[in-house]
């Protein structure tokens, strides 16, 4: 077969941050074949240096604005951890919801505004206005909801106020006593609750779309947080699960014997790698780790969709992402039920027992994030680490286009075909460019 | 009338005040009947080059090279709105302003490679001439909206107040933290946020800037007087935001 390709997409778009596609053929002979991810650094890790204790979440927060809760969660964790401090149970709990609707948030947006248009076939959400209404309503009435969730217990959503190292700074709502922030708690209940019938015509929507979503299977290794409480999302080890089934789990605190990052000369970003030659993080690698600890809800349509683990299909990680915050809003419900069954209290936060160094790990909408920071005996930041989900999974991406490029060749694909299935393919990962904490320097060729 | 043509550009930051424009919720779409979104690279595919009625733009101002794209923009562009701290103020990114290291810091020895030259993170005012600014990390998307009003109506310029956080304070009653014994930057800070973080139970730390004529030294010694602060991290206290306002900047 002799054929010429040649894509070169600047700044792909509907991704956060910025990255490119490149790929030359000439004569059937793969020349090149990279994502490119051109982003300004930032130095979050330099700038938290000689920071306070109760400073560098606040910081780090401003790391990305959609996981901004994540970041600020698993910034905490790490602190807290330094800092010899352990969290009341209202804590967790209420971090837990709060955790939750961040992941609810993210994925509504990424779904709805992000990956439907092309599997609706339009070029962004704004030309469907006229055509979908009532299905633009219903995504931006999602995402509403998503914001009041998590506002109700952080203050706001982008970076969040009330959570602070040792606990919360206020009360949910912002109540002035405990029984007005479980007036607060019940009220978010209701609207959690009010939110099943638009996630029902989401569900059959995805099933109407299903047949749009590209098929392609490459194994990899799926790298999230396991819990013995739940679904890993807001704690637990880290779960690195390999296509044969195998799971091996490794304490958070030694999270760079996983990540492993490493420098490449084809690329701008550092990639990470575990067991094989790339893994993957995100919704899909926690439902192939945490499947049988979904709720039944969330369970009853995951099924429906048709999702088995351990499925190797990358584009399937929106259609996780849709089963996970299913699953959010059920888990949220049920940790309000417990508060309310206890009742809340008017806690302070837990003060520092020592100083030191720790790592954190949430995982965020888009995958395990690992914080780590050392404080001296004034509390003051010394080093701060931050290894974030879309650079774990930038070698991934890589290895998916090799073998994907390799296929459509084989399938004879027009050009035009190929870059649309290049850009999907980076979308379904959910990318959080400007997230990314560390880039090296590579020449692009034009 | 004819709908606004608006587009959204981002620079240096982490597109949060992005992600605000989605927390309006259904009523979004009443806005869609005045604006005409022609270009948006994080939810849109569709690109222009033609004229544009407001850009607005998201994000510091941090390397040269970034300068012409800002520049395009301009001469596309009739209005030019910059919303979050990172464009209007150099926003968190400008806390390394006063570092010469932090390129080492974070890439070791890889840190002289051209791509990680970033020099002072600046607000887009530094290299065009913007003519809205909505201030605050995130931004306030209400006082987005009252300009995108006075935009498409053409009417008076949208006041914003400039005086102290302070103020806020005590018009929503909540206690001065200075009062209990906490620290703050409100006294120096500029107002028009309506205080959300004193009264969630965090020290206000101007990311909507300074307020006019703030009195820096001041401020210094009631943080180590009153907010028991050592000296050192008081003086630091309100690079978090404002490095760029700060008298030693």
């Amino acid at each position: 077969m002799s054929k010429n390709v040649n894509i070169n997409v600047h700044h792909l778009t509907r991704v956060e941050g910025h990255g490119n596609i490149v790929v030359n053929v000439t004569d059937g002979t793969v020349e090149k074949c990279e994502w490119q991810v051109p982003e300004a650094p930032r130095f979050f890790e330099a700038m938290v240096r000689g920071r306070h204790y109760s400073e560098v979440a606040r910081i780090t927060s401003r790391i990305c604005g959609i996981c901004s809760v994540g970041h600020t969660l698993a910034s905490l964790k790490a602190s807290e951890k330094a800092l010899g401090i352990k969290v009341s149970h209202q804590t967790d709990r209420l971090r837990r919801i709060l955790k939750h609707a961040e992941n609810y948030d993210s994925h509504v947006l990424h779904v709805y505004f992000l990956i439907a248009p092309d599997l609706l076939g339009a070029p962004s959400v704004f030309p469907l206005v006229p055509t979908h209404g009532d299905v633009v309503k219903r995504a931006l009435r999602m995402k509403r909801l998503g914001h009041e969730w998590g506002a109700c217990l952080g203050g706001r959503t982008t970076h969040p106020t009330r959570p602070v190292v040792g606990g919360f700074a206020s009360l949910p709502g912002g109540a002035r006593t405990v029984r007005e922030a479980e007036a607060h708690l019940r009220e978010l209940k209701d609207k959690l609750l009010a939110v099943v019938p638009d996630a029902v015509e989401t569900y059959k929507l995805l099933c109407e779309l299903a047949g749009n979503i590209p098929a392609f299977e490459r194994p990899t290794e799926f790298v999230g947080l396991v819990d013995e409480l739940e679904y890993g999302l807001y704690d637990g080890a880290i779960g690195c699960l390999l296509p044969d089934g195998s799971l091996e789990m490794v304490d958070v605190q030694d999270y760079r014997t996983v990540t492993n990052e490493y420098v490449t000369d084809q690329s701008t970003a550092k990639f990470a790698k575990h067991k094989l030659d790339s893994y993957m993080v995100g919704a899909l690698a926690r439902l192939n780790i945490n499947h049988a600890r979904l709720h039944p809800e969330a369970r009853k349509l995951a099924d429906g969709l048709g999702f088995k683990p351990i499925c190797c299909n990358p584009y399937m990680n929106s259609v996780a992402q849709f089963i996970e915050a299913v699953h959010c809003v059920y888990m949220a419900v049920e940790y309000i039920d417990e508060l309310l069954t206890v009742g809340l209290k008017d806690e302070k936060p837990v003060a520092p027992s020592s100083y030191g160094r720790g790592a954190g790990a949430a995982d965020v909408p888009r995958g395990i994030l690992f914080h780590e920071y050392a404080y001296d005996s004034d509390g003051m930041c010394e080093m701060g680490n931050c290894i974030i989900p879309t650079n774990q999974n930038h070698a991934n991406i890589q290895c998916d286009f090799d073998k994907m490029v390799q296929e459509m060749l084989a399938q004879d694909l027009t050009e035009k075909q190929m870059e649309l299935r290049l850009e999907m393919l980076v979308r379904g990962y959910d990318p959080c460019i400007s997230c990314s904490t560390h880039y090296l320097d590579v020449t692009f060729r034009k | 009338m004819a709908k606004l043509k608006c587009a959204w550009f981002d620079f240096a930051c982490c597109e949060g005040c992005q992600v605000e424009l989605t927390n309006y919720g259904e009523p979004f779409v009443q806005l869609l009947e005045h604006l005409e979104p022609v270009e948006f690279r994080e939810v849109m595919s569709e690109k222009t080059t033609g004229p544009i009625d407001v850009a607005f733009i998201e994000g510091s101002f941090t390397r040269e090279a970034d300068r012409r794209r800002l520049e395009e923009i301009r001469a596309r562009a009739k209005v030019v709105v910059a919303y979050g701290s990172c464009a209007t103020s150099g926003g968190i990114n400008a806390l390394k302003n006063h570092m010469d290291d932090y390129a080492g810091e974070v890439y070791g020895a890889d840190k002289d490679r051209p791509h990680l030259n970033s020099a002072k993170a600046l607000p887009v005012s530094a290299a065009i001439k913007v003519d809205y600014e909505v201030r605050g990390c995130p931004m306030d998307r209400d006082e987005l909206l009252r300009i995108v009003q006075q935009v498409v109506h053409g009417t008076a310029k949208v006041y914003v107040p400039s005086y102290p956080v302070c103020v806020e304070c005590k018009r929503r009653e909540t206690v001065c933290r200075y009062d209990d014994g906490e620290y703050c930057l409100g006294p120096i800070a500029r107002a028009g946020c309506g205080a959300p973080c004193p009264a969630d139970g965090i020290p206000c730390e101007a990311c909507r800037g300074l307020a006019e004529q703030p009195n820096q030294e001041a401020m210094v010694k009631v943080l180590v007087d009153n907010g028991k602060l050592p000296q050192q991290r008081a003086e630091n206290l309100s690079r978090m935001f404002t490095a760029n306002f700060r008298g030693d900047a």
